[in-house]
């Protein structure tokens, strides 16, 4: 089957000759239809400029891309007719009401709200109670369902999200995710970038993107298993010290506050045992070490460091 | 089409949901009117006088009445020495003074002339004239009664009319250039303002990835104003026919019809701006300077283009105001018809097709 979405080699440059910042620097990648892809990354990284080329709002200074068949600047109309766009910043009408905002969209898209009731309805259920309020005035977590419900109002083929979970409760954020499962499951193509590296794992496959390149490209489970690396979880009395203490330690490739541990990645030859010991010459006492498995935070970790 | 209203549903939405573009769009008009017709005006009315007679007799009183009598004269003081006038003057109590010499009655009937001195406080140029004039008039419609059936040797009238606005009023000027500057502020800068406010607030993102063509957007966009534009107009013209006194002497349907050119051009002006800008303050700005001031200063409705030094006359061409100003000028107040106006109408229709090519061509389907 063909791909639903197709990036080669996208670049894109953004300023004047005297400051220029290179937002995509060759990016290539493939979505298969009705696969959830996820693209994770920090800000800057890129994520937006490239979902605005794809849903051809901007053109890329070279490269090309593809939508469910169509080029993104040949064939921008029928693009503009068939992807639900969602983009970072809270983009609705935020003067107009909950019901309003929903009817424009159906209206604007050639539909109405009841011809695609069952698409909608399991999030629209959420905010329906408050259908006669401003937009403006709803919290985060409704904001979003009522933009992914104004994308998802004509049906699209291809859905983007761009960072739809940032400044999102994490009670929400768990919802938008188990809603975008659903989608899925209707056949919808989604494409979602996210700067939270824990919503990687709710990904089909995820895109590692950093400075406007891709350094991996995998399953979730297949960018941690690449780790390749002995990761070592370190906790101790004073985790200040201690992380001073790893940097010092010859046997570490890196070592990186993580959650309430300190994650220490062992160089080949290097043991637990060495690095015990060697704390506890540092006079740490008796840290607790344990062997961790690596993360998705881990691999980017990582990538960053061999890519930089 | 059935976008299209939708569109222009939610765009009155926007409007009537923001009190202050409400007040802006609706209010604008009246208060104008308002505050040109009854407060910047240039005409005068009961101005304090001086009147110093010297002659005391029948036909200095009876001239003395004949000013008081007017609306334009309120006599403040009766001086009694030629010493007291520059007093007067200087406590700013008066604008004029009338000074009757003695033997005023006597000289008119046997010497056949007699003089009148008018002192008027020039500080102000255009007060000290008008009052001056409105003073000769007077003594001039006096001079002619009196004379009346008889034949005076040798004398010289000037015999003037005002046509037109017989009497002057003020409101015959700025009616026009009021309509001139609501419909532009309005279509111009309300609409750059509400288009690029969509820019802003990141919805035209949202909109271009949508099978609406972008085109279609803008335009929606613009026919609330224009119907806003329509409501003024009947506003601007409903207040200064029965509050102001001011006739439409020429055809209505063609007041109305070249409205709508004007309304057009500027919305044009208003999309070219939009799509040249990316920020409401800029936009704000380019409107406020590329179209308001210049409307005020280089129409003709506030200066005489006449006045000005050659290369602001030039300038004053490119300003679309200065053409409807007198297009509106011609039809309302001089009763014309199109047969007079013509070349008029069609300047500013040719602007309105530039403007149209204009922002047509700098329009962008794209985010940049």
């Amino acid at each position: 089957m063909k791909a639903a979405v197709i990036a080669e080699n996208l670049v894109k440059t953004y300023g004047t000759k005297k400051e220029v910042t290179q937002a995509l620097k060759g990016v290539s990648f493939e979505v298969a239809p009705g696969e959830l892809f996820g693209i994770i990354g920090p800000d800057g990284a890129g994520k937006t400029s490239l979902f605005r080329i794809l849903t051809t709002l901007l053109l890329a200074d070279s490269g090309r891309a593809e939508v469910d068949g169509f080029d993104v600047v040949k064939n921008y109309e029928d693009i503009r007719h068939r992807v639900g766009y969602m983009p970072g910043r809270f983009s609705l009408y935020q003067d107009l009401t909950v019901e309003e905002n929903l009817e424009f969209f159906a209206t604007i898209f050639n539909t109405t709200i009841e011809e695609n009731h069952d698409l909608i309805k399991d999030i629209y259920a959420h905010i329906e109670p408050f259908k006669n309020r401003r937009a403006g005035k709803l919290s985060g977590g409704m904001k979003q369902k009522l933009a992914l419900s104004c994308a998802l109002i004509h049906r699209p083929t291809v859905l983007f999200l761009d960072e739809p979970t940032t400044g999102v409760d994490a009670v929400s954020r768990k919802e938008f995710w188990e809603m975008l499962r659903m989608l899925k499951s209707q056949g919808i193509t989604i494409l979602v970038s996210t700067p939270y590296m824990d919503e990687a794992s709710r990904c089909d496959r995820v895109a590692l993107v950093q400075n406007g390149a891709i350094m991996s490209i995998n399953t979730p489970e297949g960018i941690t298993c690449n780790y390749g690396k002995a990761l070592v979880a370190v906790k101790a009395e004073n985790m200040f010290r201690l992380l001073k203490d790893l940097k010092g330690f010859s046997g570490l490739v890196d070592s990186y506050p993580f959650g309430e541990y300190h994650h220490a990645v062992l160089k080949p030859g290097t043991t637990e045992e060495a690095l015990l010991a060697y704390l506890q010459q540092q006079g740490h006492g008796q840290p607790e070490l344990k062997t961790a498995k690596p993360d998705i935070e881990d691999c980017f970790i990582a990538l960053m460091k061999t890519t930089s | 089409m059935k976008q299209f209203l939708s569109f222009v549903k939610k765009e009155f939405y926007h409007i009537f949901r923001d009190h202050r573009t409400m007040f802006i769009l609706l209010g604008m008009p009246v208060v104008q009117i308002i505050i040109f017709g009854f407060a910047l005006t240039n005409e005068v009315k009961n101005s304090r006088i001086a009147v110093l007679d010297m002659a005391k007799d029948e036909a200095s009183a009876s001239l003395i009445n004949e000013l008081e009598a007017s609306r334009y004269f309120e006599i403040e003081k009766y001086l009694l020495s030629y010493q007291e006038v520059e007093a007067e003057f200087k406590t700013g109590r008066i604008h004029m003074a009338v000074i009757l010499p003695q033997n005023f009655s006597s000289d008119l009937l046997h010497l056949n002339t007699a003089q009148v001195q008018l002192i008027a406080d020039a500080s102000d140029p255009n007060m000290a004239n008008t009052l001056t004039n409105y003073a000769s008039a007077i003594i001039m419609d006096y001079l002619e009664r009196i004379t009346d059936g008889r034949k005076l040797p040798y004398t010289i009238k000037t015999e003037y009319r005002m046509l037109y606005n017989p009497q002057m009023k003020g409101a015959y000027n700025f009616v026009p250039g009021v309509m001139a500057m609501v419909l532009m502020l309005v279509c111009t800068m309300m609409t750059a303002i509400t288009i690029v406010r969509e820019k802003e607030t990141g919805t035209m993102e949202v909109l271009l990835v949508s099978p609406v063509q972008p085109l279609k957007i803008v335009v929606a966009k613009a026919v609330p104003y224009m119907l806003l534009s329509m409501v003024n107009i009947a506003t601007i013209l409903l207040l200064s026919v029965f509050v102001l006194d001011v006739p439409i002497n020429g055809s209505l349907l063609l007041l109305v019809l070249e409205s709508i050119l004007f309304t057009l051009t500027s919305l044009a002006f208003g999309l070219f701006i939009s799509s040249v800008t990316n920020s409401q303050q800029t936009a704000m700005f380019i409107s406020l300077t590329g179209m308001f001031l210049p409307t005020i200063m280089l129409s003709g409705f506030m200066f005489p283009i006449e006045n000005m030094p050659g290369i602001l006359q030039y300038i004053s061409n490119v300003v679309p105001a200065k053409w409807y100003y007198i297009i509106v000028r011609s039809v309302m107040i001089k009763g014309t018809g199109l047969a007079t106006v013509w070349k008029e109408t069609l300047i500013l229709f040719g602007m309105l097709l530039f403007l149209l090519f204009m922002s047509i061509k700098t329009f962008k389907i794209r985010l940049a």
